[in-house]
């Protein structure tokens, strides 16, 4: 059952003279209890679809078009008061440094006891409650200490884990993790990827799990959208991405990781920058980089087409497959 | 806590010490004392022996030491002008111009929060224009003239406020008349006030301004919105906590400072405080009522200093003492 659908998602941001496009139309779905990824490059718009799903862009970006219908109800059409309500209730958020996400003058008791307030009639020791089975969940030790302490007194990774509790408080049906472990320890990044799936799983939570890290989304998540420029370019279930790639850039990303090279070999890097959003080139976004391109992928943008069970948008990809049905309709 | 408290009253000491050094320092240089005390009419050698009895032809680290000793004990000097001690003349003074500062720090913490808060959460609103327009003006214009500005307008054309002295006061204890028993009191400090505030003010509410905006951009504002938190909540208790740490320093700073404008604004107004006496002392050349007000002044800075670090700590729970001392 769904519980997420994007259609046509277009976000800007407002610059001095005009405005320039950070997602263009985007669409995509999220069931209930389905784990996400969201993969690309830095700046291909990953983190801004999450924002945007929340409601939550800071200016000068803003949603230009399309709609976000979660449990039914268009994100881009509520009240703020509305919007707040869902907000920590229904879909949660992780953010990247825990070390900036907690406010440091407030306690922790304080800001999961707020955060409970704000969606519940409960009073403080009931709220106070609540946190604490929380806390247990997600594995701090001697929680009710905790409650008391402010944030400067904890490690990165027991924050994270506090901002996870804060995420779960309320039972929402989806949560977004903006690359949750990107700022902690090589160390403790597994212990709070597990953390997250076991949480996602044992809740029946939806996640959408934004991240350049190819090995956490082929652990954590079951489909994988890549995004690249502020489109989506190839999706599908995550073990075919992984093990299949269709797009050239999908391709190059995961020849890129260092397991796909012999040691002390150089890194196959994907030649050459992402365009920035002033200066998108015509066609698809991908083809300066592509060492396939046609005057085709020049011209004109390819539309994220369904090939079985993924989609893919490339011409390359169109072709073969339309190659692919000649030779089968031959036989 | 106890530890940081003594380090604390160590530098403060530290302090008082160079002021009173600048002090005693620049007593040597604004004439000769016997001058003021015997007049013109005595002679050569009655002076010499005047000198060597109050000490004045000792080495500098000898007198310096004296002046220390006796100002341990309370005793500044005697004030040519008044004939008496100079800390007396002073402590007189005092309780009025507390008064004028405490008015003005009142107008100041009472109006820099909420419109230095409103204008940042309101950037655009015509309102915030208008404050932000004001404040760069009061900025602008040095206190006597605002003072004068303000006698000009309110005393003189309209006749509403006095323009001078306390008015009626009611005495509290030792020295200490109040004006905020009696409306007349009231009356006469709210001009003053509001002069001693025209700089201040603007600055905190520009202050405030800058901190919140900066603090509305952080992270965990964000991440309290995400949480689905009112606004109020995140204006007053997230937003406003952070941006007031480093309010808090800059305003102990500027306490002190405010003492130093009372100077300006007792004159223009006659307010019988210890600013409009010193300009007085500096005009008698009373040397030891001017050593004596530095020497106060300095205190005042130095106290107000401390127990505004000490504030700081209590309000900021990163730093440790806080905790410590909780």
């Amino acid at each position: 059952m769904t519980l997420l659908s994007v259609r046509d998602l277009t976000v800007k941001f407002k610059t001095r003279e005009s405005s320039v496009t950070a997602l263009d139309g985007i669409s995509f779905d999220i069931a209930r209890g389905e784990r996400v990824g969201v993969v690309g490059e830095s700046g291909a718009g990953k983190s801004i679809t999450g924002f945007a799903l929340m409601n939550l862009l800071s200016r000068p970006g803003y949603i230009d078009g399309g709609q976000i219908l979660f449990e039914g109800q268009d994100v881009t059409k509520m009240t703020p008061k509305q919007v707040r309500a869902m907000r920590g209730n229904r879909m949660a958020m992780i953010f990247q440094d825990p070390m900036v996400t907690l406010n440091p003058v407030l306690t922790i008791g304080q800001q999961m006891i707020e955060t409970l307030r704000a969606h519940r009639k409960l009073s403080k020791e009931e709220a106070r409650q609540i946190a604490l089975v929380k806390l247990k969940e997600v594995y701090i030790p001697s929680p009710e200490a905790r409650l008391d302490q402010y944030p400067h007194e904890l490690s990165g990774g027991m924050r994270q884990r506090i901002v996870i509790a804060i995420a779960l408080l309320l039972d929402p049906q989806l949560i977004i993790a903006d690359e949750p472990t990107t700022a902690l320890d090589v160390t403790i990044q597994a212990d709070i990827m597990d953390l997250l799936l076991e949480m996602c799983r044992s809740n029946m939570v939806g996640l959408m799990l934004i991240t350049h890290d190819l090995g956490v989304v082929s652990q954590v998540t079951e489909r994988t959208m890549v995004m690249y420029a502020g489109r989506i370019i190839e999706s599908g279930r995550t073990r075919s991405i992984i093990n299949d790639p269709q797009h050239p850039y999908t391709q190059g990303l995961i020849n890129a990781l260092p397991q796909q090279t012999p040691p002390g070999s150089r890194l196959k890097q994907i030649p050459g920058t992402m365009p920035t959003l002033s200066a998108m080139p015509q066609g698809c976004p991908f083809h300066p980089r592509c060492a396939l391109a046609t005057d085709e992928c020049r011209a004109v943008m390819p539309p994220l087409t369904q090939y079985g069970e993924v989609q893919v948008a490339c011409h390359e990809v169109q072709r073969l497959h339309r190659e692919l049905a000649k030779m089968e309709a031959a036989q | 806590m106890f530890a940081y408290l003594v380090k604390r009253v160590l530098q403060a000491i530290a302090v008082m010490l160079a002021i009173s050094l600048i002090g005693f320092a620049i007593q040597g240089n604004l004439g000769d004392p016997l001058r003021e005390l015997v007049g013109q009419s005595v002679s050569e050698e009655t002076r010499q022996q005047l000198r060597e009895q109050l000490g004045l032809n000792d080495p500098f680290l000898v007198q310096y030491t004296r002046f220390l000793g006796n100002a341990l004990q309370g005793d500044l000097g005697t004030s040519y002008f008044f004939k008496e001690p100079a800390l007396d003349v002073i402590l007189k003074k005092l309780p009025a111009t507390l008064e004028l500062v405490f008015g003005a720090t009142l107008l100041i913490v009472g109006l820099s929060v909420p419109l230095g808060v409103f204008t940042a959460i309101r950037p655009n609103a015509i309102l915030s224009r208008i404050i932000m327009a004001v404040s760069i003006v009061g900025i602008s214009i040095p206190v006597f003239l605002t003072a004068i500005l303000m006698i000009y307008l309110f005393s003189v054309e309209l006749g509403w406020a006095p323009s001078f002295g306390r008015g009626e006061t009611v005495h509290v204890i030792g020295y200490w008349d109040t004006n905020f028993l009696t409306a007349d009191g009231w009356a006469h400090i709210v001009m003053p006030s509001i002069a001693l505030s025209s700089i201040m003010l603007p600055m905190f509410i520009r202050l405030i301004r800058a901190e919140m905006l900066e603090v509305l951009q952080s992270e965990y504002v964000r991440f309290a919105k995400a949480k689905g938190i009112a606004p109020w909540r995140i204006y007053f208790v997230h937003a406003l906590k952070n941006t007031l740490l480093p309010v808090i320093t800059v305003g102990g700073v500027q306490i002190g400072t405010m003492v130093a404008y009372t100077i300006l604004t007792e004159t223009v107004f006659s307010w019988p405080g210890m600013g409009a006496m010193f300009l007085e002392a500096v005009n008698r050349v009373d040397t030891p009522l001017i050593v004596a007000y530095l020497i106060v002044v300095g205190f005042i800075f130095v106290v107000t200093n401390t127990i505004v670090d000490l504030i700081y700590g209590l309000a900021n729970p990163t730093v440790k003492l806080a905790r410590m001392g909780a």
